[in-house]
């Protein structure tokens, strides 16, 4: 498969703070791409970079044959690729239906994503519409910040530690919605510290460690053992 | 009778300072930029203003229009080359800048038009009066007050009603966030300032006509300004009319005691409420 989205040799800095050093992934059109990693190694800092929140050099990041790595997040955003950042950051001062509208904001075209499929792959933001985003459960203000990426139509979907500090059940219910957002097209790249959970979903695993891909490779053929050695970068030891 | 008389006069000024003041509270409520030079460009709308009335014998109405879009497009300007650059995590560099940009229009203003005191002249209408039972109200002052109320309440339905408002709330809140909405917070800036100077235009127009007006003019405005703002709760607009209209009653009461208490009498009005509420009347719940 030809890839859509790639990062190649991508390095990012925060100031003089390097944190990534030369990460290559790819990913190809519809693919579900799960990068994982302990705290620190990068995840984070790569999603930030492929969607201009952080720059880098122009042709570090090349989404279809264009090197975008030098634009701002407006011009990413433009081009289809959106994001879920992590802790949501939803907007206070904005009512749930607000908050879904202002992701509508830079669309261009039309799309799959309007309000109302949103409302129909999460109900119960139907029913909070006139809430302020804020004063949902987590796991609903989690629902708010994939429909209001959903909003724009990306044709890549980011999302950052979708599942941070929610209850298992309501990440099932978060998750459970994945389906149909593939089933538009939709790539989608998502960090994820849960690793089970991750594997469950994805058709291609990149693992950081320190702001390098340590192994990556397709769920199905990687090991235990692979995983816990990329994760910690030692070999797992059995307990006894 | 004569208290209720005072008590409207004073309401009716509290719009003049509104006026004055909702250009100051949208930037301020948006971009959290406290604009030093903000008296300074209502002068010099006034200026322009009057410069179309009299080089092109135009209705200070109509000029008010023509200027309205040179303004928003000065404001416009202003703030994407000048302002947003200054724009940061540090307070004072606006404060430096907008301070400087005080200086320069004053001085500027006085080479062009030099230090007299001018009035836009608006021939019968400057007279002009309604009788409601036994009061007197004039048209000027009524059409103030009612250019206040909906300069407030059009703002009020831009910012919670449309896409622009939205924007605009969701850059105040979180501008790297916004970014990634496809928002871009320098051009939200920029539309923001530009609208700000439409509404000052509308406040130059009322200013020019009811009051005498020179290149330091500016300051003095601006105080009144804050004062309203501070009142009101920081970026609040309704706040921001309550605002000027107790810093109109204050001054009104206080002239109706001794004319030369009017000032003074606004500035403690302003000093009680922020020892009683220093956060204002009705400060926003998320700052």
């Amino acid at each position: 498969m030809t890839a859509m989205l790639e990062t190649r040799g991508l390095k990012a800095f925060y100031g003089d703070f390097q944190a990534l050093f030369g990460v290559d992934i790819a990913v190809a059109k519809g693919e579900t791409v799960a990068i994982i990693g302990a705290n620190g190694a990068g995840k984070t800092s790569l999603m930030r970079a492929i969607s201009g929140v952080l720059t880098s050099e122009p042709g570090m990041v090349v989404y279809r044959d264009e090197p975008i790595g030098a634009l701002a997040a407006p011009d990413v955003l433009a081009r289809g690729i959106a994001m879920v950042p992590e802790g949501r950051r939803l907007f206070p001062s904005l009512t749930v239906e607000e908050n879904l509208l202002i992701g509508a904001y830079g669309r261009k075209g039309q799309g799959p994503w309007t309000l109302e499929s949103v409302y129909e792959l999460f109900p119960i933001l139907r029913e909070r519409r006139n809430n302020p985003a804020t004063a949902l459960s987590g796991g609903q203000q989690q629902m708010v910040a994939i429909g209001r990426a959903l909003m724009s139509n990306p044709d890549v979907l980011l999302c950052d530690e979708i599942s941070l500090g929610l209850a298992p059940v309501v990440v099932r219910d978060i998750y459970a919605a994945f389906p149909r957002i593939r089933a538009t097209g939709a790539s989608m790249v998502i960090v994820e510290q849960d690793i089970a959970q991750a594997l469950k979903v994805a058709t291609q695993v990149y693992c950081l460690m320190e702001g390098r891909v340590t192994l990556s490779g397709r769920p199905e053929v990687l090991t235990r053992e692979q995983i816990h050695q990329a994760y910690f970068g030692a070999p797992r030891h059995e307990l006894h | 009778m004569s208290f209720i008389d005072t008590i409207v006069q004073g309401v009716l000024l509290g719009g003049l300072y509104a006026l004055f003041a909702a250009g100051l509270s949208l930037v301020f409520g948006i971009m959290r930029l406290v604009n030093l030079a903000h008296g300074d460009l209502i002068v010099l709308a006034a200026f322009l203003i009057l410069l179309l009335t009299s080089a092109l014998g135009l209705n200070p109405f109509l000029a008010a229009l023509i200027a309205a879009p040179l303004m928003f497009l000065t404001g416009w300007g202003l703030q994407y080359f000048v302002l947003n650059r200054t724009l940061g995590k540090d307070v004072l560099p606006p404060l430096l800048v907008t301070f400087g940009i005080s200086i320069v229009l004053q001085n500027g203003l006085l080479e062009a038009f030099s230090a007299d005191s001018r009035r836009v002249s608006i021939g019968a209408l400057e007279s002009a009066s309604i009788g409601v039972g036994s009061l007197n109200i004039g048209l000027m002052p009524l059409m103030t007050f009612l250019s206040a109320l909906a300069v407030i309440f059009g703002l009020n339905q831009l910012i919670y009603r449309t896409a622009l408002g939205r924007a605009f709330r969701a850059t105040s809140d979180d501008i790297v966030t916004a970014g990634l909405m496809g928002i871009r917070p320098q051009r939200v800036f920029a539309m923001a300032t530009g609208l700000a100077m439409v509404v000052v235009t509308i406040a130059a127009l009322y200013l020019g006509t009811r009051a005498n007006f020179d290149p330091t003019s500016g300051p003095s405005r601006l105080i009144y300004a804050f004062e309203a703002v501070i009142i009101g709760g920081l970026g609040s607009l309704w706040g921001t009319l309550a605002g000027g209209v107790i810093l109109g009653v204050a001054q009104t009461l206080g002239a109706a005691v001794n004319p030369e208490w009017q000032i003074l009498a606004g500035h403690l009005a302003f000093l009680t409420v922020l020892v009683i509420k220093p956060r204002g009347l009705f400060p926003r719940a998320v700052d």
